[in-house]
């Protein structure tokens, strides 16, 4: 019974995801390019919001993801202290820069929509200060990644304070609902509500969405077996050196 | 215990540089707020309770990469570990002792500093209790900061990029309580919900820390 945790083994883990990369690559580049064409070109303007409702197609996916690659690295973390596979602690740090990348794009395509739509670049609505206490977050991890030399140590005080940095940036995301000042509207892609946007306009995004999600999956993947590699590396060095 | 209380009280009093120095940095915060947004005195009366309470944690964390530091140079934090008292222990007093030395000098000073900033009679009160129960709160997250970055060479820019988004919570809840304090308004929802955390803060913080420690003296 295959289970799980036999990717744990760098090099297991290595050869599938080098076997999967060229269809995951593939897929996500295929259903950006459709959920986006589809998205820009192919759909009626809204009647309130005329094209700038276009940027939905960005800005969703990439709201949805800022945060779940957080989840992520939560997870990854919670791998790496409880079972301190070196594999799990590589792909939180490699999805980091990632999830902060997605954080600035919802930022940017938010303020580029909030221009016209509400008058103004920001306002301190909940949800996009939440944003921002996420990118800070983002920030300061992989700030101490960066700081600490030796890479066990690091990888430890990195899980460490996601873990702790979750709890506080769900501690600010309800901290800040307290000002009572929201702009931002509320889901509106749910399965079950009834708030949901038109079916022209869900399709597309759900395509976009998934392109996004492998497009995750894929610079994952290349970023930690980036850093597997480059620790085989210097252990090599350090080898020569010592032999 | 006392006795480490005792000691890191004496050390922070006389080896000059870390007592006076949050209070001091409080106050130059506050005096230089007029000079930036100009001396209008309802305009200050309006922002005194979120001024107030942002000066009080950048004061704060001022003096949080001495918490260890200096002990972990000098060996004394490698003793402390190897002491019978549990690591968790040790860091609660550290943090008791932080916020004795900083956080309850800025609480006796917020009144007057208050003046300052000419904020409403009737916010007083609401200032005062909100920073008294949040300030420890920040004392404890910031001893898991300062454990975070303690073998870190020059980390206290570090330390306050990791810290401060860990504030945003204690900040939004206090500075709720001292806004609706000044404009008369009931402030016993935000009151409870800064108690929580403080409280939380100094139950559940220091099991990170000490994890976190440990990591760094391995």
């Amino acid at each position: 019974m295959a289970s799980i945790w036999e990717y744990a083994n760098p090099l297991k883990f290595m050869r599938t995801t080098e076997a999967a990369l060229p269809f995951i690559g593939w897929a996500a580049a295929l259903c950006l390019v459709c959920g986006l064409v589809w998205g820009f070109f192919f759909t009626p303007d809204d009647f309130r919001q005329g094209s700038t409702v276009k940027i939905f197609y960005v800005h969703v996916p990439s709201a949805m993801m800022a945060i779940n690659i957080w989840v992520m690295m939560l997870i990854t973390s919670l791998v790496w202290i409880v079972r301190r596979h070196h594999v799990s602690a590589l792909a939180a740090r490699a999805a980091a820069p990632i999830g902060a990348v997605m954080t600035l794009i919802a930022l940017f395509t938010g303020a580029v929509w909030g221009q016209p739509m509400w008058g103004t670049w920001w306002a301190w609505d909940p949800r996009l200060t939440s944003f921002l206490i996420l990118f800070l977050f983002y920030l300061g991890y992989m700030a101490l990644w960066t700081a600490i030399e030796d890479d066990d140590t690091a990888a430890d005080l990195t899980s460490i304070l996601c873990l702790v940095g979750s709890v506080f940036a769900l501690l600010s995301r309800y901290a800040v609902n307290f000002w009572n000042q929201g702009l931002h509207q509320g889901a509106s892609l749910s399965l079950d509500k009834k708030e949901n946007v038109a079916d022209v306009f869900w399709y597309p995004a759900l395509v976009s969405i998934a392109g996004f999600v492998l497009l995750f999956f894929a610079l994952v993947i290349v970023r930690t077996n980036t850093e597997i590699r480059a620790r085989r590396a210097r252990a090599l060095l350090a080898r020569e050196r010592l032999g | 215990m006392i006795a480490l209380l005792n000691r890191d009280l004496r050390l922070a009093m006389r080896a000059g540089g870390g007592f006076g120095l949050g209070l001091s940095f409080f106050l130059i915060v506050v005096v230089l707020i007029p000079f930036g947004v100009g001396p209008e005195t309802s305009l200050l009366g309006r922002i005194a309770p979120g001024v107030l309470w942002v000066a009080a944690l950048l004061a704060c964390l001022l003096s949080l990469d001495r918490m260890f530091a200096l002990d972990f140079e000098d060996g004394s934090l490698d003793l402390l570990v190897t002491s019978p008292l549990p690591l968790e222990g040790i860091i609660t007093v550290k943090a008791i002792a932080h916020w004795l030395t900083t956080g309850l000098p800025l609480v006796a000073a917020a009144p007057v500093f208050a003046l300052l900033m000419s904020l409403p009679a009737n916010g007083y009160f609401a200032l005062v209790l909100s920073l008294l129960i949040g300030t420890p709160a920040l004392s404890v997250i910031g001893a898991f900061g300062a454990a975070l970055t303690v073998g870190i060479k020059r980390g206290g820019l570090l330390l306050s990029l990791l810290v401060l988004p860990l504030y945003v919570p204690t900040l939004i809840f206090g500075a709720e309580v001292a806004r609706r304090g000044a404009e008369s308004q009931p402030y016993t929802s935000p009151l409870l919900l800064l108690a929580g955390i403080s409280f939380a803060a100094l139950a559940l913080l220091p099991f990170a820390s000490a994890a976190v420690l440990r990591v760094n003296l391995r």
